[in-house]
């Protein structure tokens, strides 16, 4: 569907995109990943044809971007990181102006353009001037643009910006509804989103292509082995003495408890192996209650941040931080 | 190119800046119209027109600084160079725009002959002709208008450099006179040209070959030119400075003559600086 090659965008000095190399297929939901400055934006731009690439050729379904511009881009549906709308419009004259510049034909402009606005639920303020819409409003009308015509490709910059929590919910499910007919881009650095969403992720770290598979894919290969997060009732010591006569655990480490008379552990176990029942059975002989048990792989956050960060620890741990507050506000939805 | 130019046009109506734009020429041209054709009672319109060409020094800028600045400042530009449209289509779309609401002054403009026809003798053609010129003059501002627009992010500075551009070519027979019009004043001037020319090449390829090739060879034909025909550079530099005054060749039109070299040179204005513009949008997407 879109063949990206040996892609090559620098700004003077500065390379913002390096030789990147990725297929996107068909009817599949792809999300970029990266860092603040990774070249997320500048690639997606590249693809849709708004800047040209220094190096290298993007073939969208065959027809190369900048020869065959306007075959290209008749399959691409694109919502920018900051939706392209004029202010002094209403949200339906916008639409209107997009689907005529789209050349979708007259007959069926009004009903596509119906059809887009129920499904982004901008039916009620499809008379109100932009400039007086809420961002998430803004965000929708944007989108509702980059669906009109219903393209094969629909590329999303950070579709999720500035909407409130139900918002993103209902905006997820619409990417995933999209992604059974449409082949979908989305770039975001909203991990949580990328695993809720996507089929299958590319991680971008300085221009380059960092790793590319399935969330689940990734985060088995860099976890290696499975571990469980545990508290338990009773003392360290009894616990420990317990856990020692089961097999397969690698490693126990202790953490303190939030729950007074309790400890945390994190015990980490070799191979595939599933040893929640032996660990159940070994403490209920020693007595110690199980107050929690959850096995963890190591998640999307962890990996991402291991591949973008592995040469520079010092800004792993601002970025760490950083991102650990915004994974928790959006894990509690 | 049709959804651009509706779009152009119900923006300009929809917004202040059609109308201050009508108003003003519709304004100036009116008191110009009473005190000369009207209390002096002189048939000659045309010479009413060329005395208002200023006008265009002001109202340019108004039409045109926001037409193209603008989208590249909200980044509207990524929603049209995005949908499957040729640049020059959404450019042409844009400048066809302008025109249109530039024709509409120029309309109502067109029926003061007709009032002055009530009370005496009219020329029709000749006024006619001096109108189309008029039409034709602004249509080429307009153009230059549109490329300053579309090289800056800020209407401002758009607006105050096609101020200057055009203030520039108003003023240029004054400019021109400052110049010597001696065969070797212009023999030195356009060895300069042919260095800066050189400069600006190596500037925006950095081929130092390339350049210092054009360069030379610039020169080598202005020496050749200047020893086999000396009397070809007397007064060259006011014809060349001549060619950047626009107005000037409105003056042909102003006698009621349908003056085909002031045609082609408005409608050359015209073509160089649409091109420019679509050249200039399309820059940044081969770069």
């Amino acid at each position: 569907m879109i063949e990206v090659r040996n892609l090559v965008k620098k700004y003077g000095d500065h390379v913002a995109v390096d030789h990147l190399n990725f297929t996107v297929e068909k009817g599949k939901i792809y999300g970029f990943l990266g860092p603040n400055g990774a070249g997320k934006s500048t690639t997606m731009n590249m693809i849709t044809g708004y800047i040209g690439s220094t190096e290298g050729d993007i073939l969208i379904d065959g027809h190369n971007i900048l020869e065959e511009p306007e075959e290209a881009k008749k399959k691409i549906g694109y919502l920018p990181e900051l939706p392209p709308l004029y202010q002094d419009m209403t949200a339906k004259e916008y639409l209107e102006f997009a689907a005529e510049l789209k050349g979708i034909p007259r007959e069926k402009r009004e009903g596509n353009i119906n059809g887009v606005m129920s499904t982004t639920k901008i039916q009620n303020v499809k008379n109100r001037l932009i400039k007086n819409l809420s961002k998430g409003y803004k965000q929708r009308v944007g989108l509702a643009q980059a669906l009109l015509g219903y393209p094969e490709i629909i590329i999303l910059d950070e579709p999720t910006v500035g909407l409130d929590p139900k918002q993103i919910i209902e905006i997820r499910d619409l990417i995933k509804s999209l992604g059974k007919n449409h082949t979908v881009i989305l770039s975001s650095h909203i991990l949580s989103e990328v695993s809720a969403v996507c089929d299958y992720v590319l991680i971008i770290d300085k221009g380059k292509l960092v790793a590319s598979d399935s969330p689940e894919n990734l985060s088995r290969i860099m976890s290696g082995a499975n571990s469980l997060e545990m508290t338990v009732k009773g003392k360290e010591g009894e616990i420990r003495k317990a856990l020692d006569l089961v097999e397969n655990i690698e490693d126990v480490v202790y953490h303190n408890s939030i729950v007074p008379g309790a400890c945390d552990f994190t015990i980490k176990i070799s191979g595939q192996m599933d040893m929640r029942e032996n660990i159940f059975f070994a403490l209920a002989e020693a007595k110690c209650p199980i107050l929690k048990m959850q096995s963890s792989n190591m998640s999307l956050e962890e990996v991402f941040l291991k591949l973008t960060d592995e040469r520079k620890p010092a800004v792993r741990l601002t970025e760490n931080d950083i991102f650990e507050d915004g994974i928790k506000e959006e894990g509690e939805e | 190119m049709l959804a651009v130019y509706k779009k152009e046009l119900r923006s300009y109506l929809t917004s202040m800046i059609g109308y201050v734009f009508i108003a003003f020429i519709l304004l100036i041209l009116g008191i110009y119209f009473t005190a000369y054709n009207l209390q002096y009672a002189s048939p000659d319109f045309g010479t009413t027109l060329s005395a208002v060409i200023f006008l265009f020094l002001i109202i340019t800028p108004i039409l045109t600084m926001r037409i193209l600045s603008e989208e590249k400042k909200n980044k509207t530009d990524q929603l049209l160079l995005t949908a499957p449209v040729p640049v020059w289509k959404i450019v042409m779309g844009k400048y066809l725009s302008m025109l249109t609401i530039y024709l509409i002054p120029i309309l109502i403009t067109g029926c003061y002959p007709l009032i002055m026809g009530k009370y005496g003798t009219v020329s029709y053609a000749t006024v006619y002709i001096a109108v189309f010129g008029f039409f034709l003059l602004g249509c080429a501002q307009i153009a230059v208008g549109l490329f300053l627009s579309s090289v800056t992010e800020s209407q401002i500075i758009a607006a105050v450099i096609t101020f200057a551009a055009l203030f520039c070519s108003y003023v240029m027979d004054g400019i021109s006179s400052f110049f010597s019009s001696t065969s070797a004043a212009s023999f030195v001037t356009f060895l300069v040209i042919s260095v800066l020319i050189a400069l600006m090449v190596y500037q925006m390829t950095k081929d130092m070959v390339l350049s210092s090739i054009l360069g030379v060879v610039l020169i080598a034909i202005n020496i050749v030119l200047y020893i086999v025909r000396s009397s070809l550079y007397e007064g060259l530099i006011q014809k060349f400075l001549d060619l950047l005054s626009i107005a000037n060749h409105y003056d042909s039109f102003v006698g009621g003559i349908l003056d085909v070299s002031g045609i082609i040179y408005m409608l050359s204005v015209i073509c160089i600086f649409v091109f420019l513009t679509i050249q200039c949008i399309q820059k940044r997407r081969w770069s």
